[in-house]
């Protein structure tokens, strides 16, 4: 195996968990699933670290290991914990549709990529795929999922998207990744805030009960 | 150095803001402020004025703003011209202030803005970049949305307020998408790149387009001049006058810099869109004009007549230079320029008439006013010269532009096309009406408010107006006097900046010497021949009144004083002097209709007759896009109540259609 296939294999590898993200319906496999694809993808940092020569990727892959996997799980964990919520995750579309959107989506970014990165030297399209796709999964778990803590961890999927796709595209600032790992940070920060407040006012953390609190919907 | 200084002197205007807002409260603090100002502008004015005689252009580029693209610079001789129209007028409008603004009831809403305005206009037209051009155009428009609704207590200013920044929103979008035409792909927005870059024929027409709506509706071309009547009578009389005279003017120089420099050559078929414009706007201006009986707001409406004018000249050079005729195009670009002039000077100070008239009366309506002759006379005076001079009257300074004007369309017979030699005279014989018909507007403004005897209290019992303001008033009617009687040598001035857009320029003029626009064997005017004439007509008409006219024996009713009638009421008005053009021209366009009610018999009500008018430019333009948009904005309503899973979903869909789009795209 080259180096480009290991990286094929663990970018691969962080799309698949994104497909495994999209299958659970209970939070405690969802943040643990989320953890191992932000361990996944610290170890794909890493790996492209070592065959670009980039040693300032090392920092980034820390931030990935250090923050996403251990730290913010651990803190969705306490929080869950803390909030005494039903550990099922409300779903809006289920599961196997969404499986199928899903499988739809990567065909999507995978045939968009091969035309709009043809003339980009080496695989970098794959990487861009792989990117593309992650990020869409992402997106598609904030809009079929109902449950606040869902929707937190489609938002830092949609994070480890970009963060692979800022790894496979060679040149990307460092200061850039840096930003967005914060801004990642400080937005757990503030969702967890409004988790709690959103409890408190409506003892769940199932967003129907706030449209119907807006007068929309029954 | 010279645009060092000329920065300098608007970060020097934003500091006096600065101090105007700390201590506008203060009554001291109106004749510092306002003084600074002037003395801020004159400097302002001689850079101008030695850019123009020392023919220099000094650029500098600050690396302020965006980062690695910076603000440019740079005072070149088109810039010079409209630098010195902005100073001039913003240094009579300061000195007129430091009298008019005493009387002014919330200075600390008025004081911080108008040094800040002035700053803005002046840097509009210093830019040499893209950005700092409407960066610059849009603090202009934001500032002087804040002086027309510093008096926000009428309904009236608040929803002139209102139409003033949606049109300034239109505006500013329209130039913003000209500039992103003009600049293309390459992402350089220095002037100097846009115009090595040029544009495309196919595209020079909808640049065109995007000029003549951006920089047209701010200086009020018809049909986009519908904020314009009413937002300007509701600024203070001052900033009227700035708005007016100045930031008009401001504005035909946008539409100038980018048709005439940056744009390159022009196709003459575009021409005929200028032309045609500009004649329409002048004769509905002056039309509109007509109507009025509110003093300010009949002012604004000349504006829009002058604006016309002045397009209509641009047009013809325009016309002229797509053709080859250099000297033609000279000419008629010299002429719109000193249009542009002129009309800032007599503009400004009819302004400051009906500003001081409202201070003494708290007045606007005419038929509230008259025979203030008596009780301020030297208004009267002033305002009259500036009436004779914006009615084009010899040998005052508008006739001498409006001659030149003409004298342009004279040569059009030179043209190739024959559209154009059909049009252009056309276009002339449109001037000449609203010529005319401004003439009789300004008989109607001043012999309503000046002459006869008061219709009311106030304004029989006003004061003349301080010194200052006379002060003000007086050096632009000696300014509208000088530019009418030597125009060459104005006409000299602007020859470099006619040269650099129309590669010729008119024969230098020798002072004695007539004006002679295209050689000394065609047509010719000397302002100081015509001068004697009139002063020697008007001697000799007073000796003959006072040696004829007194010796016929007249015969009156006894004890009536020879006035037949004591009713105030009983003398023309302005909605009855103007009946007549009423009837004429407005029953089409304005569908002007005349209703009498008589009352019953044995009913001692007085008889009424009501008029009314129908605006065209609401009735076809505005009525229907404002219909229009509240009924799109009624079927988008539910969107501003979806739940934010929604607006996430259509968010991932239109990102998802969008990517599929680009995945298919052949």
């Amino acid at each position: 195996m080259g180096p480009l296939d290991i990286a094929h294999f663990l970018a691969g590898f962080v799309v698949l968990l994104s497909f495994s993200l999209l299958y659970q319906d209970r939070l405690p496999p969802l943040i643990n699933t989320f953890a191992a694809q932000s361990l996944v993808l610290a170890l794909s940092v890493a790996w492209q670290a070592q065959t670009q020569h980039a040693p300032h990727l090392l920092i980034t892959a820390g931030i990935e290991l250090g923050f996403k996997t251990v730290l913010i799980p651990l803190v969705l964990y306490w929080t869950i914990r803390n909030l005494k919520i039903h550990r099922t995750v409300e779903i809006v579309v289920g599961v196997g549709p969404t499986i199928i959107a899903g499988i739809a989506l990567v065909g999507l970014s995978a045939g968009l990529m091969l035309r709009a990165a043809a003339g980009v030297g080496g695989l970098a399209h794959q990487d861009m795929a792989f990117a593309l796709s992650v990020v869409l999964l992402g997106m598609l778990m904030m809009v079929t999922r109902r449950n606040a803590v869902s929707q937190v961890i489609g938002f830092m999927s949609i994070e480890n998207g970009l963060v692979l796709a800022a790894t496979g595209a060679r040149g990307m600032p460092f200061v850039v990744e840096t930003c967005v790992a914060f801004s990642v940070l400080v937005a757990l920060i503030v969702i967890g805030i409004f988790l709690f407040r959103i409890r408190e006012r409506f003892d769940s953390v199932d967003l129907a009960l706030i449209d119907s609190f807006r007068g929309e919907r029954s | 150095m010279l645009i060092f200084a000329a920065l300098i002197c608007q970060a020097v205007l934003v500091g006096i803001a600065g101090f105007a807002v700390c201590t506008a409260a203060a009554r001291w603090a109106n004749g510092i402020v306002y003084s600074a100002t002037a003395v801020a502008c004159l400097t302002g004015l001689g850079i101008a004025l030695t850019c123009l005689l020392g023919q220099t252009q000094p650029a500098l580029a600050l690396p302020i703003g965006i980062p690695w693209v910076g603000m440019h610079f740079r005072i070149d001789a088109l810039a010079a011209v409209f630098l010195a129209v902005v100073n001039l007028g913003g240094a009579a409008a300061s000195i007129f202030a430091v009298g008019y603004g005493r009387h002014e009831q919330f200075p600390q809403r008025v004081l911080p803005f108008v040094p800040a305005f002035l700053a803005a206009m002046n840097l509009v037209v210093l830019a040499d970049d893209a950005f700092t051009f409407l960066l610059s155009w849009e603090g202009m428009s934001l500032l002087s949305w804040a002086l027309v609704v510093s008096h926000d207590r009428t309904a009236e200013n608040l929803r002139a307020g209102l139409i003033y920044m949606a049109m300034a929103g239109f505006g500013t979008l329209a130039l913003l998408t000209a500039f992103a035409v003009l600049t293309g792909s390459g992402g350089d927005f220095t002037f100097a790149a846009i115009r090595a870059h040029g544009v495309s024929p196919a595209l020079s027409g909808v640049v065109l387009w995007l000029a003549l709506m951006g920089a047209g509706s701010k200086a009020g071309i018809f049909p986009l001049h519908a904020w314009l009547p009413l937002a300007h009578p509701a600024a203070p009389g001052h900033v009227s006058a700035l708005m007016s005279g100045v930031m008009t003017k401001v504005a035909v120089y946008g539409f100038v810099r980018i048709v005439f420099d940056l744009m390159g050559p022009v196709d003459w078929t575009l021409s005929i869109a200028v032309i045609a414009v500009g004649a329409v706007t002048a004769l509905l201006g002056v039309l509109y004009a007509l109507m009025q009986h509110d003093l300010k707001r009949l002012l604004a409406y000349h504006t829009v007549e002058n604006i016309g004018i002045i397009f209509v000249g641009l047009g013809m050079a325009l016309a002229f230079r797509s053709s080859g005729l250099a000297a033609a195009a000279a000419l008629a670009f010299t002429a719109a320029l000193f249009h542009v002039f002129n009309h800032s000077l007599f503009k400004s100070l009819l302004f400051f008439g009906s500003g001081a008239i409202q201070n003494a009366t708290g007045e606007r309506d005419m038929d509230r006013l008259g025979g203030l002759i008596r009780v301020m006379p030297q208004t009267a005076v002033a305002f009259l010269i500036g009436a004779a001079a914006i009615s084009a009257l010899p040998p005052l300074n508008g006739f001498a532009s409006e001659w030149m004007i003409f004298q342009a369309a004279f040569l059009s017979a030179g043209l190739p096309q024959w559209g154009l030699r059909l049009m252009i005279p056309a276009a002339a014989a449109v001037l000449a009406l609203s010529a005319a018909l401004a003439a009789a507007c300004f008989v109607k403004a001043f012999g309503i408010t000046f002459l006869g005897r008061a219709r009311s209290e106030a304004a029989s019992s006003a004061k003349e107006t301080d010194k200052a303001s006379r002060f003000a008033m007086f050096a632009l009617a000696a300014g509208c006097g000088v530019a009418g009687i030597a125009p060459g040598l104005y006409t000299n001035l602007l020859r470099p900046a006619v040269q650099m857009l129309t590669q010729a320029a008119m024969p230098f003029a020798t002072l004695p010497a007539p004006l002679a626009p295209v050689a000394a064997s065609h047509n010719t005017y000397n302002g100081l021949v015509i001068a004697l004439c009139v002063v020697a007509a008007m001697l000799i008409v007073a000796i003959g009144m006072k040696v004829f006219a007194n010796r016929r024996t007249r015969r009156s009713d006894t004890w009536d004083c020879g006035h037949p009638e004591a009713n105030v009421h009983a003398q023309y008005t302005a909605g009855s002097f103007a009946q007549p053009i009423r009837r004429v021209y407005a029953s089409i366009v304005f569908r002007a209709r005349e209703a009498v009610h008589m009352p019953p018999p044995c009913d001692l009500a007085a008889a009424r007759i009501e008029t009314s008018l129908n605006d065209p430019a609401w009735i076809l333009l505005y009525a229907p896009v404002g219909r229009a948009i509240s009924v799109v904005s009624g079927r988008l309503n539910p969107f501003q109540h979806l739940t934010i899973r929604y607006y996430l979903g259509i968010v991932f869909v239109t990102l998802v259609v969008l990517l599929t789009v680009l995945a298919i795209w052949p």
